[in-house]
């Protein structure tokens, strides 16, 4: 286990650095004045050029840039949005509402998910296997956009039964919708992933010597099929947490919750680059992060994994 | 039947000459092709719905963009602020959008962006993630450990946000530069499909055979490895041409994907935005059209996967 560990440790060493000089090459090696750049289609007034320019260091080598910027990421300085307040400080704020609004997501999604994902697998080729799987597909083939739009006009405007906008501080009713649109693509990928583990799972050998000895059918799916199968889906719904925290940016921003992903919405809207910049950095920190926590537990869950 | 010196006793063991499974197997006519995976796939695909129906309409989508002029005559930029918000009408059947343009000649026209971007994408994620997959792959050693660290980095960055970061420094955006953006970050996945499915044909006897038979390593990998590691790659390159329409659309949407001189679902539904609360109907239609593209491709890729593998076969 120990060894496990630190060789997957290792492996993640090149591959933070790859990311992070990959989104600092981007901004800064396209051609055209990637200051310039950064101010999209607005003009930049000659003192803030200047400013900029010294802020990322531009007239240093690259290699000396990019050494910069990741001293800035390890100090957690990442520079200030064009109002003046630090990043980091927006993202204190941010970053609890997203956690929230991505927690509300994954415990739809589990439970829903496994639930709807169990009952089709366990009668696998039936009416409602099919019925599920080709909804599930048409839930994946909607992007979250036109989505979040047809659920705020339909539950927001039209029927009245929530606010369509949820604004500052929310609480935990005001995040339900927003939360279940934000879980709705993973939501079809785990009743997936749960059916066809579990249709796997039925024909494996140690549930029929379980059938064979003699064991009742309940006893069997709960303890023997669903058990095992669920393998696969934990580590995928911890993988998750991660990426939804990316996926929140669009849903945050048709929703109006004050989470990270407005933030990075908001900065895309008004073409902020640098806090765009330090928003995807943190967030790809949080995703590998996810990852790494994921691949471990992987270990722990599945003691196969641990000896390859 | 011939006369064959039976014992007594063994009447049961003995079968005549003509009578042996020797002869049924003689009697097979080698010259009708076998079996191939293909034909096999092709067999099972062509007579379920689950295929057929989004063929069709990705057949019908491909003819749209191609020769939009067949469907609507209307200049899809034309304006007539006059009849902004409109319902429909005579000669403009879904009506006018908040900027006074034809809903419906927007529609058709809006296909090429969509269809274009996601088939360049996917034959530029295709061909560099199944080139770099394919060598991983095949060679293995210091070669795979290296591309597979490469695949790793880009594979930490997802779709989206990386996508947002390159494109909002970019200027002048058109349908190439979203198409590479897009491929930037969507070979890792097809290179570690590749890559598994390599691994897995790498090890069977008749890769072995070639090899021992004395073919070049570039003879074996193109002849014998890749033919038959190409279908989870092929279903992946069908999902994910789905994927990148609907991330183009979201890109258009945030308003750092097509510009708004280019007619795309995603930029029109950007535009119906504001006026979502009064007339929502402005931003079904693309969104349908949208959705609709985004599930026939992965209907498609769905059906193609079943096919193409018959362990999971339910029948």
């Amino acid at each position: 286990m120990g060894w496990y560990i630190g060789r997957r440790l290792l492996q993640m060493v090149p591959v933070f650095f790859g990311a992070t000089l990959l989104i600092y090459a981007l901004v800064f090696l396209l051609p055209g004045d990637p200051i310039l750049a950064l101010f999209g289609e607005r003009p930049a007034s000659p003192a803030a050029v200047a400013e900029l320019r010294e802020r990322y260091n531009l007239d240093e080598p690259f290699i000396v840039q990019y050494l910069l910027f990741i001293k800035g990421i390890f100090t957690l300085d990442f520079g200030e949005s064009f109002s003046g307040r630090p990043v980091i400080e927006q993202l204190a704020e941010a970053f609890p509402v997203t956690i929230k609004l991505a927690l509300i997501a994954l415990a739809i999604e589990a439970v829903f998910g496994i639930a709807f994902g169990f009952l089709a697998g366990l009668r696998r080729g039936g009416l409602f296997d099919s019925t599920v799987l080709f909804l599930s597909l048409v839930v994946i083939g909607i992007p979250v956009f036109v989505l979040g739009f047809t659920a705020q006009y339909l539950f927001g405007v039209k029927w009245g039964v929530v606010d369509p906008t949820v604004g500052g501080d929310p609480t935990f009713a005001e995040l339900l919708l927003p939360g279940a649109v934000l879980g709705a693509l993973s939501f079809a990928y785990v009743l997936r992933l749960t059916r066809n583990s579990v249709a796997e799972a039925l024909s494996a050998d140690h549930v029929r010597t379980a059938t064979a000895k003699g064991l009742g059918r309940p006893r069997v799916v709960t303890v023997h099929v669903l058990r095992n199968s669920l393998i696969p889906v934990v580590t995928f719904l911890g993988a998750d947490l991660g990426a939804l925290m990316g996926g929140a940016l669009v849903t945050e921003g048709i929703f109006n919750v004050p989470g990270v992903g407005r933030l990075l919405y908001q900065a895309v809207i008004r073409s902020e680059g640098p806090t765009v910049v330090s928003v995807v950095t943190v967030l790809v920190l949080v995703y590998l992060l996810a990852n790494l926590v994921v691949d471990l537990l992987y270990a722990v869950l599945d003691p196969r994994i641990r000896y390859v | 039947m011939s006369e064959t010196t039976v014992r007594p006793g063994q009447e049961h063991y003995v079968a005549p000459l003509d009578t042996t499974p020797l002869a049924a197997v003689d009697a097979v006519d080698e010259s009708t092709p076998s079996a191939s995976l293909w034909g096999d796939a092709w067999k099972q695909l062509r007579r379920r719905p689950l295929f057929i129906v989004p063929s069709l309409i990705i057949v019908l989508l491909i003819v749209v963009a191609l020769f939009p002029s067949l469907f609507t005559s209307v200049n899809p930029r034309y304006q007539e602020l006059s009849r902004a918000l409109e319902g429909g009408s005579e000669g403009h059947p879904l009506g006018f959008t908040r900027l006074g343009t034809d809903v419906y000649a927007r529609l058709v026209h809006g296909a090429r962006a969509s269809i274009s971007v996601g088939l360049i994408t996917t034959a530029i994620v295709v061909v560099v993630g199944g080139v770099v997959g394919a060598l991983a792959g095949f060679f293995g050693g210091w070669i795979d450990a290296l591309l597979s660290r490469l695949v790793d980095m880009f594979f930490a960055l997802p779709l989206i946000l990386g996508a947002i970061v390159m494109l909002q420094a970019l200027q002048g955006r058109n349908v190439w530069t979203v198409a590479l953006t897009l491929s930037l970050f969507g070979w890792p996945q097809v290179a570690r499909i590749m890559r598994s499915s390599v691994l897995q044909v790498r090890g069977n006897e008749y890769v072995t055979a070639a090899k021992s038979l004395g073919l070049g390593r570039f003879s074996t990998l193109a002849r014998h490895v890749l033919p038959n590691a190409l279908g989870p790659v092929i279903v992946i390159a069908t999902i994910s041409l789905g994927t990148f329409i609907a991330a183009e659309a979201t890109l258009s949407f945030l308003g750092i994907g097509l510009p708004s001189s280019v007619v795309s679902w995603g930029g029109d539904i950007s535009n119906a935005v504001p006026s979502v609360r009064t007339d929502p109907w402005i931003l079904l239609w693309p969104s349908i059209a949208l959705s609709v593209t985004v599930l026939s491709f992965l209907m498609l890729g769905d059906a193609l996967r079943d096919a193409l593998d018959p362990k999971g076969r339910t029948r």
